[in-house]
């Protein structure tokens, strides 16, 4: 048997859920029965406008309570993560000693013409994030942090050139999809060139999560608050594993 | 409300930065670059571009010969205007189609040259100070509310969009629209042209642009009954051709940073300090409030560690700007309100900081920026942390406020998004309007303590930059952990000494303008 679950308010199953958007009309009263009936069919019931205000000149406003009569079974949901192995700093740099033997070549970049380097920046630079330090601090890594709006040509020949063990390839800016477009070229040139089996390709953004960047051909995809030390992890033993699978 | 602070080391910082802006001075006066030549020939009336979109000034500027160029472009254009009795802008599409070639007027006397290029720059400079006036009608007719002044950005990428967006937000209480550029502008060495409908996180800077968005918050100012400002953004590799346009075209305001480009876009610094001081001129010209970047330092590195660095480098930005002839009131100096949430009383220290830069610079109308860095996809918390910014703004007399959305770290804010930022601001900063002038600081309470120590601090640091000289501390990675060396980066080949006899006809206008303003 399934597992069902609907919103909780202040019951269990009431469906609550709450919501707000903004209509291209001016606000009247209805404008607020606009909304409602809009709500309505969205599927909700018992649609509550609590507030309906103009905004700008021809906007309006809406804040809304409903209930949901959908459901889901959560027992059908099967989303692996890539922050799965908890290690320290000493930790990660014993597991590469022992079972790579060599210190592992890292390049990050922000790749296409993405200028926002806080994501990467917060991953690589040896102050790191949140007091957990960043991947420049450890022995057993080498990176090269390449900066923003590096092109994808450019991050793949580097790779070439440097024997790059992971790519770390970063994207805040995703308006109209540029990010998923970014990510793909990339994963798709590192094909091309016969490069993807032998490095562990990674993405990082507030919007990525390790189910797209699996889907886009990624090892890994690190979302909003990951700690270097997870990505850390991540690449150390994904490359312990290829080693090993190598023998 | 007053922290105490030791106004002699207030002192010895400004002659620090003095002496940190003295050998960069000397290194720009015998300077120019492609871009500073490109904006002369804007000034004069070049506009336009080529059948393959290479806009004519840069055309024109690529076509001199090194011994041409380092003369300057006006006089070799002026030339071609002396012999044809062309306007510019007929010359220039003459030259972008091959018609015609500035090398065919080599020999074309100096001084009927210089004589015809005077006219224009007369004609040039009347129509800034056109533009400026007309603003100075408008503030008087059209009163602003009372600083902070609540400053939103639009980034469709579309411009007809950012104008729907632009006057909502005018509409919604906003006082000053920016349009953010598309990311990847501030590295294209050249201004692209005409309205633009696509863009990756904003919007292009053009000229065609920005009086499409002029022409709707001015109709939207004369609606609502106050003057509603226009920003865009000139850091990057065209700064001075930015600051052109947006003369012309009545901008209020315009982001410029002696240092911003060099640190985070790795653009060459000598192309950056040759190219900031001639914007420079043309903003205090046009009467455009500059917005320094100092937020920048930051979003990339800890908030509490780096306050020193962001003093220091308003310093630094403040005697930049003087020496283009700035008044203070032109210098819009940036903070940003980054610490982490987490932080136990890191409350208390953006209120330090920013009540020291309101002390420190109280001619300067601050640019205070919006929490960035710790915003999550957790929209009330992230409303909860802008409603503080909207506090510590307030009661520290900030006078330009970039609202916080939100929904920061998620999406280009929606129409509604900005709709509640603007309410949150304008609710905090109505209910809290007199609040700093209220209270008084514990005399030796964390704040003033920490006021001190960012002062004390920044002074050291600026003692070490003073000490190297600029260009090799920021070599040296003094600033944000950054080292970039004097001869690399982007735009470095377009930056050339200037030949005896070297003509910038516009310089020379407006120096001689501040002399007699005696600035």
């Amino acid at each position: 048997m399934g597992n069902l679950v609907k919103p909780y308010g202040d019951t269990v199953n009431d469906g609550k859920v709450q919501m707000s958007f903004t209509l291209p009309i001016p606000w009247s009263e209805a404008a607020d029965e606009a909304a409602r009936r809009l709500v309505g069919k969205m599927g909700f019931t018992g649609v509550q406008i609590v507030e309906g205000r103009p905004i700008a000149d021809g906007f309006s406003f809406f804040v809304a309570y409903a209930a949901t009569p959908q459901a889901i079974d959560t027992s059908t949901i099967s989303v692996t993560s890539a922050k799965t192995h908890a290690m320290s700093m000493d930790e990660i740099d014993d597991l590469i000693r022992e079972r790579v033997g060599r210190k592992l070549r890292i390049a990050g970049a922000c790749i296409g013409t993405d200028a926002h380097t806080v994501g990467i920046d917060a991953i690589l630079n040896m102050k790191g994030y949140k007091g957990d330090y960043g991947l420049e601090r450890y022995r057993m890594f080498e990176t090269f942090n390449l900066g923003s709006q590096v092109s994808v040509e450019e991050f793949v020949r580097f790779a070439k050139e440097k024997k790059i063990d992971a790519l770390l390839a970063s994207q805040v800016v995703t308006q109209k999809g540029s990010d998923v477009k970014n990510f793909t070229a990339l994963a798709e040139l590192l094909e091309a060139e016969g490069l993807r089996d032998e490095i562990v390709l990674c993405c990082g953004g507030p919007r990525v999560t390790n189910l797209m960047a699996t889907e886009l051909g990624y090892d890994a995809g690190f979302g909003r608050g990951t700690l270097p030390s997870e990505v850390a992890a991540f690449i150390a033993t994904r490359m312990a594993q290829k080693i090993a699978s190598a023998r | 409300m007053e922290l105490r602070i030791d106004r002699g080391a207030v002192e010895r910082c400004r002659e620090l930065a003095r002496a940190i802006a003295a050998p960069v001075s000397e290194f720009i006066a015998a300077h120019s670059t492609v871009s500073v030549e490109r904006s002369v020939l804007r000034l004069l009336g070049v506009d336009g571009v080529s059948t393959d979109d290479v806009p004519v000034p840069n055309l024109i500027v690529e076509a001199l010969s090194p011994e041409e160029r380092a003369r300057g472009a006006a006089l070799a254009f002026g030339r071609g205007l002396a012999e044809t009795g062309l306007e510019p802008q007929a010359l220039g599409e003459a030259l972008a189609s091959g018609e015609l070639s500035l090398s065919a007027f080599a020999r074309v006397p100096e001084e009927p040259a210089r004589r015809v290029v005077a006219a224009f720059v007369e004609r040039s400079l009347a129509r800034i100070r056109a533009r400026r006036e007309e603003r100075a009608e408008k503030l008087t007719r059209l009163p602003q509310l009372p600083p902070p002044l609540l400053y939103v950005i639009v980034a469709s990428g579309n411009i007809y969009e950012d104008r729907t967006a632009a006057v909502a937000a005018a509409e919604a209480g906003a006082q000053i629209v920016a349009v953010i550029r598309s990311t990847g502008q501030s590295l294209l060495d050249f201004v692209p042209f005409g309205p633009t409908t696509e863009g990756f996180g904003g919007t292009y800077a053009t000229q065609a642009n920005f009086k499409i968005v002029r022409e709707a918050l001015d109709a939207a100012s004369e609606r609502l009954g106050r003057y509603v400002m226009l920003t865009n953004y000139a850091s990057g590799l065209c700064m001075p051709e930015i600051a052109t346009m947006a003369a012309i075209e009545r901008l209020d305001m315009l982001l410029n940073d002696s240092m911003y480009g060099i640190l985070f876009r790795d653009i060459n610094m000598k192309r950056t300090f040759v190219d900031q001081h001639f914007s420079r001129m043309l903003n205090a010209y046009s009467g455009i409030v500059i917005n320094t970047g100092e937020d920048n330092y930051l979003t990339t590195a800890d908030a509490v560690e780096q306050a020193p660095a962001v003093l220091a480098s308003q310093f630094i930005n403040e005697e930049f700007a003087h020496r283009a002839g700035m008044p203070d009131r032109q210098i819009g100096l940036g903070d940003a309100y980054e610490i982490d949430p987490d932080l136990e009383d890191g409350f208390l220290f953006q209120v330090a900081q920013a009540q020291l830069a309101r002390q420190i610079f109280p001619g300067a109308p601050l640019k205070y920026m919006p929490p960035t860095k710790h915003m999550t996809g957790d929209i009330f918390k992230g409303h909860l942390i802008d409603a503080l910014f909207n506090l510590t703004s307030v009661m520290t007399h900030q006078t330009i406020h970039l609202c916080g959305m939100l929904t920061e770290a998620i999406h280009t804010p929606f129409l509604g998004d900005r709709a509640l930022s603007l309410e949150n601001a304008r609710y905090v900063m109505n209910t809290a309007r007199h609040f700093g002038d209220e209270i008084a600081f514990k005399p030796e309470g964390k704040i003033e303590q920490r006021a001190r120590g960012v002062l004390t601090d920044a002074e050291r640091l600026l003692g070490r930059v003073a000490e190297r000289g600029l260009m090799q501390a920021i070599e040296a990675a003094v600033f944000a952990d950054v080292s970039r060396p004097p001869d690399g980066g982007r735009g470095f080949d377009g930056v050339f000494p200037r030949a005896a006899g070297y003509w910038n006809p516009f310089e020379e206008a407006l120096r001689m303008e501040r002399g007699s303003r005696g600035g």
